[in-house]
C-alpha cells in the first residue's frame, strides 16, 4: 500500500507529561509551536529555533530534543515530557528547589529548558562530575548567571537525589 | 515556512517511490536538525519530508558477523556512542558523534543526515572516509554503493540523483592494532561549526605505521580525503616526525576560505595542527590507550 | 576541560549595620513559577481572536526605498492588514520623551521602527502584515515587493567620518555643544570634556603611554524574543503587552509614533527575559498596534533571533585612542583619550558615557576627553550593561597595565596611589561621594586568588591580568504602592519590571523598615496604568532607587498605620510608638499583623505610596582578577579561574548580587573572545544565529568566584549602591592583560578571538624567524 501523503491539518495523538493528548498541526508546524499555540504549553520558550539555545527543550521517547527542530506530526505516538510535566503531584522537582536555593536563575526565561536538560542528565546519569554537567549543559545557553549557580544547582540536585543531601 | 506535506514510509521501495515522484522537491527528513531550519530559513525549498525514521533499514545499528558493521542512514548520533560494540571499533566516528550540536541535537540529528547535508564542515564526514566507509543507496534503478569520500560533490551538494536515498553506511572492520581520532577546531568549545576538522585511523605493526588514512573538514567544497598523506606514514615510525609530513601534506591540500567562522592563514595553519593531533589520539587508541573526544 | 569547584562567595563588610530581611537569602517570590514554566514571558501571552504579526526588511545596509507593492501580500488568503511607514503618524520634526523617554527625534524613533525613506542597515523594518497565523504572515511579508536603490554601505566609523563619505542622513548636521555644524555629515554629535591643564600634565610625566584600541559591535544576547501583542477597545483605547525594561517608556514611544493620547495606551508588563539595556526601547508595539489598529483584531508579533541580531540595538563597536602619564612616583599626571563610536542608523551612541567612564577609576585632575557619535549602516545601538564603559576602560586599563610594567610598580600597588575616592572630581563630573573602589583594590589584594600561585607545568602559557571597573549608575524617578491585606501582609505595586529578582530586593527593603517578614511582602510589577510613573530597569538603578520607593511607601504606610489605630484605640496619634512591629500606646499594644486586622475591621484603607527621584547615585566599581592559559598552536585562549570583585554598597539580596557579579563576567568574557558582529562587503550581517554569534556556554568558562565589598551609600537607606551593570567592565581588559602575561604579546581589539591570536604569534614568529 502506498504511504499517504499528509497535507493540510493532520490529527495527531501523543502522550504528553503522562496525559493522552491529540492536536491538529499542519506539516510545516514544529512541535514547539504546537506545544505553546495550541496546546497553551508556553514553559518551552523559543530562543532561536534553529537548535542553538536550548530553551525550548523537552524530553522525546526518553531523549532530550530541542522541541523547535521536530515536526509536530513526528510526535505522533511519541511520549513527551516537558516543563509543565517535571514537577510532581507532591510538589517540586528536586532540580527545581535546588534553582531556587542556589538562585540559579535570574530572568528565568532559559530556565525551563536547563531544568528538561539537567533531568534528562540526571534520568541518565546519577552521579556525574561538574564536566558531565558543563557537557550536557552546553546546548543550553544562559545570558544572566555565568552558569556557575546552575552547575552548582544541579549537582546539588544530583547529590540531593542520591540521598547525600 | 512555506507549506509542506509528510510522509512517513516504512518501506524502502515506498520511500523511493515518493522520492521519484517528487523529485527535487522531496527529501528525506531523519533527525531533522539541519533539513528543518533550512526549509524554515528558506535555504532549501523542500515541499515533502519523508521521514526516514520508520523505515527498519534506516534505523539498523550493528556490527555484522565479518566485523564489519551497518549503520543505518537516520540512527541518531547518541545510539551511535550508546552503543558499546560499534563504538569500540569506530572511535572517530564516536568523537564526532559526541561533538556535533548540543546533547538535545544528539537525540536526533543522524549520522546519514550529516552525510547527505553534504556541509564542508560535517563532522562525522572526515571519520566516515578514514573508517573507510561506503553508502548503500537506493534509487528507483536499483541499488549502487559509492566510497564516503566519493559522496559529496560540492557545499550541499552530493551523487544521490532525484529519486534516491541513503539507506545506509557499511564501515569494514578495524585491521587489528588499529585506532582512529577526530577532532575539530572550534572558537568555543561546544555548539560551533567546525572551523577546521580532521580525522586520522591508523594501523600499527610495532611501533610502524603499517595503513593510515586522514581526512580534514571546513578547508575545501567537500570533507577532503588526504590519502597522500595516508600513504606517506607507511613505513613510517610513528611518532611526532612522521605526524609533522603528514600534517603538511593536509596543510598543502587545503584549499580554504575567509568567513566568519575563521580566515585562511589560520585554518591552514589549523589542517596542520588538527592532523598532528589527530593522529596523535589515533596512535594512541592503536596503543590501547584512553583519549577524550575532541575537547 | 577540568574544572575545580571552589568555595562559595565571599563578602567583605565596611560597616557594622546589621539586618533582619536585608542581606538574607531568601527564595525570591516569583521563583516558583519560574522553575515550573508557570511564568508568562511576552511571547505567552494570547488574546482571544488574535492574529500574528511579520515583518519585510530590507536586504540592504543601505538603500533609497523608491516604492512598496503590497497588493501580493494583501491577496494571499488571511491576510489581514499591511502597513508601511504611511501607517505611522507624520513624526515631522517633533522630538519624542523628553518625560518619558530619552528625548530623540520623532522621525528617528519611528524611522527605527519602521524605514521611512531609505533603509539604513541590514534588516531595517519596511512594511508588515498581519495574518491569520505566523506562517501565513511570514508568507505574505516575502510578498512585499520593494523598489530599492542600493547606495554604498558605511560600516566603519573612521571611514564614516572622512571627507566625502556617503552621508545616511542628508539634514544630518553635527552638534557641537548645541550648535549644528554648516554641513551634514555622519558625525551626528561631537562631545568634549576638559578638566585642568593636559599638556601641563603630560610635561610633569616621567613615562607616557599612548595607544590605539577597536572593538566589534557586540549584542546583548538576551535569549527571550522580542515580543509584542496590541489590542484596541471599542472606546479607541489600546492596550499592549510586551516585555521590556520599561513599560511606561514602551507607553510613551507607541503614543507619540502613533500619535495617540498616552492616556490611551496601557502598557501590561510581562516577565522580561533578560534586556541588558537591549529592550529599554520599542522596535514591534507600534507595529503590532498599527496593524491591530487596521486589522481590528489583537495582533502577537515575536521577532525571529536572526531579526533580532539584524535590527535590534547592538551595542557599538568603534574606535579609543587612550594616552595617560604618570611621574616616576607612580602618580597619574595627565589622560587624553578620544572615542568613535558607532551609532547604527541613527544618532545616539553611548559615546558620551565613555568619555565619561574611560579614566573614572583614578584621581586624574588634568584630563581631555572627546568623542564622537557617528552613524554607520548598521542597526541603531544601544546601551548594553554599563553601555559605553567596557569600551572605553578596555583601552585605559590596558594602558594602566602597561604603564605599571614599565615603571615596575605592581599593578594593585598603582591603583591604590591612584585611586579615585571621596571627593574625588570625575571628568564631567560630579565629585564623588563615597565610593569603593580602594577597598575593592584592597580586597583583591587580600585574595586567595591573587595570593595564589598560577602553576605554569612545562610547555603551557598561562598569565593573570587584574582590571578596574567604574560604572556610574543611575537614580532616576521610582514608584511604589504598598496596600495592606486584612492578614497582615501587604501587595507591594512597581512599575519595575524583574528581570533577576528584584521584585525580592525591594520587597526585602520594604520588609525592613517595617520589621515584617520577607513573605509578608507580596511584590507585584504592575502596568503603567496602576502605579505611579517609573523609569526603566536599567542603570542598575532598580535596587537603589524602587527600594528607595519602598522604603517611602513602607514609612507612609507606617504613618497611616499609627494614624488608623490611633482610631481604633481613641488616643493621639503622637502616643503611639511602633517597634519590632508592634503598635504600643497607654498599654494598648498589636502587632502589625494585628493591626492589620483591626484596621480592617474598622473600614480603614492603608494605602502606603511614594514616589522617589533620588538625586545622588552610588557609584560602582570592580576589580576583577583573570586566569588564563593561551594555546600558542591554535590561539584558543581559555579561561583557567576568575575572581570578581564589587563595592555593593550593602549588598540587599546576596546569593543575586553574586548573580550579577557572575553573569555580567561571563557576558565580558564572551565580549573580549568571540562576540562581534561579521559583515561582508555589502554590509549584510552573516552571523545572525545564536550558532554563529558566539555567546559563552556552559564550557565555555569556569565558575566564577565572587568577593562581595560593602562600602554602604550614603544616598540609600539601607546602603544600596547597584550592582547590575560594572561588572562587564574589566572582563576585556583583565583578560588581554593576563593573555600578554601568557605569551607577551599586547592585544588591543576585541574580540581576541582565536584567529586574530594566533595572528599576532605567528607574525612574531615569522618576524624572529626572518
Amino acid at each position: 500500500m502506498a504511504t499517504e501523503i499528509l497535507s493540510g491539518k493532520v490529527h495527531v495523538n501523543t502522550t504528553i507529561n503522562g496525559e493522552s493528548t491529540d492536536f491538529l498541526a499542519e506539516p510545516r508546524e514544529s512541535l514547539l509551536e504546537v506545544l505553546r499555540e495550541t496546546l497553551g504549553l508556553t514553559g518551552a520558550k523559543e530562543g532561536c529555533n534553529d537548535g542553538n539555545c536550548g530553551a525550548c527543550n523537552v524530553i522525546m521517547d526518553g531523549r532530550l530534543v530541542n522541541s523547535c527542530c521536530v515536526l509536530a506530526v513526528e510526535a505522533s505516538g511519541a511520549d513527551v515530557t516537558t516543563i509543565e510535566g517535571i514537577a510532581g503531584p507532591s510538589g517540586l522537582h528536586p532540580l527545581q528547589e535546588k534553582f531556587l536555593e542556589h538562585a540559579a536563575l535570574q530572568c528565568g526565561v532559559c530556565t525551563p529548558g536547563f531544568l528538561v536538560s539537567a533531568k534528562a542528565m540526571l534520568d541518565e546519569n546519577p552521579n556525574p562530575t561538574e564536566d558531565e554537567v558543563r557537557w550536557w549543559l552546553a546546548g543550553n545557553l544562559c545570558r544572566c548567571t555565568g552558569y556557575d549557580k546552575i552547575v552548582r544547582a544541579v549537582l546539588d540536585a544530583a547529590a540531593s537525589m542520591r540521598g547525600e543531601g | 515556512m512555506h507549506a509542506i506535506s509528510y510522509a512517513a514510509p516504512t518501506t524502502v521501495a515506498d520511500a523511493v517511490s515518493i522520492l521519484a515522484e517528487h523529485g527535487a522537491n522531496a527529501r528525506m527528513l531523519a533527525g531533522g536538525t539541519d533539513l528543518i531550519v533550512q526549509v524554515r530559513e528558506k535555504l532549501r525549498d523542500t515541499t515533502v519530508f519523508v521521514d526516514a525514521k520508520h523505515i527498519p533499514d534506516l534505523m539498523q545499528l550493528s556490527v555484522n558477523a565479518d566485523g564489519s558493521a551497518t549503520l543505518g542512514a537516520a540512527v541518531a548520533c547518541h545510539q551511535i556512542y550508546g552503543d558499546d560494540a560499534f563504538s569500540a571499533q569506530y572511535p572517530a566516528l564516536v568523537d564526532a558523534c559526541q561533538i556535533i550540536g548540543s546533547t538535545g541535537i544528539q537525540g536526533r540529528a543522524s549520522v546519514g543526515g550529516n552525510l547527505c547535508n553534504s556541509g564542508p564542515a560535517g563532522d562525522t564526514i572526515p571519520p566516515l572516509i578514514v573508517h573507510g566507509a561506503v553508502a548503500n543507496i537506493a534509487g528507483a534503478n536499483g541499488g549502487r554503493t559509492v566510497a564516503v569520500e566519493d559522496f559529496c560533490t560540492g557545499p550541499s551538494q552530493n551523487v544521490l540523483g532525484d529519486g534516491e536515498l541513503l539507506v545506509s553506511l557499511t564501515l569494514p572492520k578495524p585491521a587489528a592494532g588499529s585506532g582512529s581520532h577526530y577532532l575539530r577546531f572550534i572558537p568555543r568549545n561546544e555548539m560551533d561549526i567546525a572551523e577546521v576538522g580532521a580525522g586520522a585511523a591508523v594501523t600499527l605493526d610495532g611501533d610502524t605505521i603499517a595503513a593510515a588514512r586522514i581526512s580534514i573538514g571546513a578547508v575545501a567544497p567537500t570533507p577532503l580525503f588526504v590519502a597522500e598523506a595516508g600513504e606517506a606514514l607507511i613505513g613510517q615510525t610513528a611518532g611526532e616526525a612522521a605526524y609533522e609530513i603528514a600534517a603538511n601534506i593536509a596543510r598543502d591540500a587545503a584549499t580554504p576560505i575567509n568567513d566568519m567562522r575563521g580566515t585562511i592563514a589560520h585554518r591552514k595553519h589549523l589542517s596542520f595542527v588538527l592532523t598532528q593531533r589527530a593522529l596523535r589520539g589515533a596512535v594512541a587508541r592503536a596503543r590501547g590507550m584512553e583519549v577524550g573526544h575532541g575537547h | 576541560m577540568a574544572v575545580e569547584t571552589r568555595e562559595e562567595a565571599v563578602t567583605i563588610k565596611h560597616h557594622s549595620v546589621d539586618y533582619s530581611v536585608v542581606g538574607t537569602r531568601p527564595i525570591r517570590h516569583d521563583g516558583v513559577d519560574k522553575v515550573t514554566g508557570a511564568a508568562r514571558y511576552g511571547a505567552d501571552v494570547s488574546q482571544p481572536g488574535q492574529i500574528y504579526g511579520a515583518v519585510t526588511r530590507s536586504p540592504h545596509a543601505h538603500a533609497r526605498i523608491r516604492s512598496i507593492d503590497t497588493s501580493k501580500a494583501e491577496a494571499l488568503p488571511g491576510v489581514h492588514a499591511v502597513i508601511t511607514s504611511a501607517d505611522l503618524a507624520d513624526p515631522g520634526e517633533k522630538v519624542t520623551g523628553g518625560g518619558e523617554a530619552t528625548a530623540v527625534p520623532l522621525k528617528h524613533k519611528s524611522g527605527n521602527v519602521m524605514a521611512r525613506g531609505k533603509a539604513l542597515y541590514h534588516g531595517h523594518a519596511v512594511a508588515a502584515v498581519a495574518a491569520i497565523d505566523a506562517h501565513t504572515a511570514g508568507e505574505a511579508a516575502a510578498l512585499i515587493d520593494v523598489d530599492y536603490e542600493v547606495l554604498p554601505p558605511v560600516m566603519d566609523v573612521l571611514e564614516a567620518m572622512k571627507p566625502g563619505a556617503t552621508l545616511l542622513h542628508d539634514d544630518l548636521h553635527t552638534d557641537i555643544a548645541g550648535e549644528a555644524s554648516a554641513e551634514p555629515s555622519n558625525v551626528a554629535a561631537k562631545f568634549l570634556f576638559e578638566e585642568g591643564d593636559v599638556e601641563a600634565g603630560f610635561a610633569e610625566a616621567a613615562v607616557v603611554v599612548e595607544r590605539e584600541f577597536t572593538f566589534a559591535t557586540v549584542h546583548q544576547g538576551y535569549i527571550e524574543n522580542h515580543n509584542a501583542l496590541a489590542l484596541w477597545h471599542g472606546d479607541g483605547e489600546l492596550t499592549v503587552w510586551c516585555s521590556s525594561q520599561g513599560h511606561f517608556t514602551i507607553r510613551a514611544e507607541v503614543a507619540d509614533i502613533l500619535d495617540v493620547p498616552i492616556s490611551k495606551v496601557k502598557v501590561i508588563p510581562t516577565e522580561i527575559g533578560g534586556g541588558f539595556g537591549g529592550k529599554t526601547t520599542c522596535y514591534l508595539e507600534p507595529l503590532a498596534a498599527a496593524l491591530a489598529r487596521k486589522a481590528g483584531r489583537p495582533v502577537k508579533m515575536t521577532m525571529a533571533r536572526a531579526d533580532i541580531l539584524k535590527a535590534t540595538g547592538p551595542t557599538p563597536g568603534g574606535y579609543v585612542r587612550v594616552k595617560m602619564g604618570v611621574d616616576s612616583d607612580g602618580k597619574l599626571t595627565a589622560g587624553e583619550a578620544y572615542m568613535a563610536f558607532e551609532a547604527g542608523g541613527y544618532p545616539g551612541s553611548v559615546v558620551a558615557a565613555g568619555c565619561m567612564c574611560v579614566f573614572a577609576p583614578y584621581n586624574l585632575t588634568n584630563v581631555k576627553i572627546e568623542g564622537d557619535d557617528v552613524v554607520v549602516n548598521r542597526p541603531k545601538t544601544h546601551a548594553y550593561r554599563a553601555p559605553g564603559a567596557t569600551q572605553a576602560e578596555f583601552a585605559s586599563e590596558t594602558v594602566v597595565d602597561e604603564i605599571c610594567e614599565q615603571l615596575g610598580i605592581d599593578v594593585l600597588d598603582f591603583r591604590t596611589l591612584n585611586s579615585a575616592e571621596e571627593g574625588t572630581w570625575r571628568a564631567g563630573g560630579p565629585a564623588y561621594g563615597r565610593i569603593g573602589h580602594k577597598e575593592c583594590v584592597e580586597a583583591a589584594r587580600g585574595s586567595e586568588h591573587w595570593n595564589s600561585t598560577l602553576e605554569k607545568p612545562a610547555g603551557t602559557y598561562r598569565g593573570r591580568g587584574v582590571a578596574s571597573g567604574f560604572w556610574f549608575n543611575i537614580g532616576f524617578t521610582s514608584s511604589a504602592i504598598a496596600r495592606l491585606n486584612p492578614d497582615g501582609t501587604v501587595t507591594l505595586l512597581e512599575g519595575s519590571p524583574d528581570i533577576g529578582g528584584t521584585r525580592s530586593s525591594i520587597a526585602m527593603q520594604f520588609a525592613e523598615t517595617l520589621g515584617i517578614g520577607f513573605d509578608d511582602v507580596i511584590p507585584m510589577v504592575v502596568d503603567t496604568d496602576s502605579v505611579g510613573y517609573t523609569d526603566v530597569t536599567g542603570g542598575s538603578r532598580v535596587t537603589f532607587a524602587t527600594g528607595y520607593a519602598a522604603h517611602e511607601a513602607a514609612n507612609d504606610m507606617r504613618k497611616q498605620m499609627i494614624e488608623g489605630m490611633a482610631d481604633v484605640w481613641d488616643v493621639a496619634a503622637d502616643s503611639i510608638t511602633y517597634e519590632n512591629a508592634t503598635f504600643t500606646a497607654n498599654g494598648e499594644s498589636a502587632t502589625f499583623k494585628e493591626a492589620a486586622h483591626l484596621l480592617n475591621e474598622d473600614t480603614q484603607q492603608i494605602i502606603g505610596k511614594a514616589t522617589v527621584t533620588p538625586e545622588k547615585e552610588g557609584n560602582a566599581f570592580a576589580v576583577h582578577i583573570a586566569d588564563v592559559e593561551v594555546d600558542v598552536e591554535t590561539g584558543k585562549v581559555t579561561v583557567l579561574r576568575y575572581t570578581a570583585i564589587q563595592d555593593a554598597g550593602v549588598a540587599i539580596y546576596p546569593p543575586y548580587v553574586e548573580g550579577q557579579m557572575q553573569g555580567g563576567a561571563v557576558q565580558g568574557i564572551g565580549w573580549a573572545f568571540n562576540e562581534e558582529y561579521f559583515y561582508d562587503d555589502d554590509g549584510r550581517l552573516r552571523n545572525a544565529t545564536l550558532l554563529d554569534y558566539r555567546m559563552p556556554t556552559t564550557l565555555d568558562v569556569p565558575m566564577i568566584e565572587t568577593i562581595i565589598v560593602e562600602v554602604p551609600h550614603p544616598g540609600s537607606p539601607f546602603g544600596v549602591r547597584g550592582v547590575g551593570e560594572v561588572p562587564i567592565v574589566p572582563p576585556p581588559a583583565a583578560l588581554a592583560i593576563a593573555i600578554y602575561d601568557a605569551v607577551g604579546i599586547r592585544y588591543r581589539d576585541l574580540p581576541m578571538s582565536p584567529h586574530r591570536v594566533y595572528a599576532e604569534l605567528a607574525a612574531r614568529q615569522n618576524g624572529a624567524e626572518a
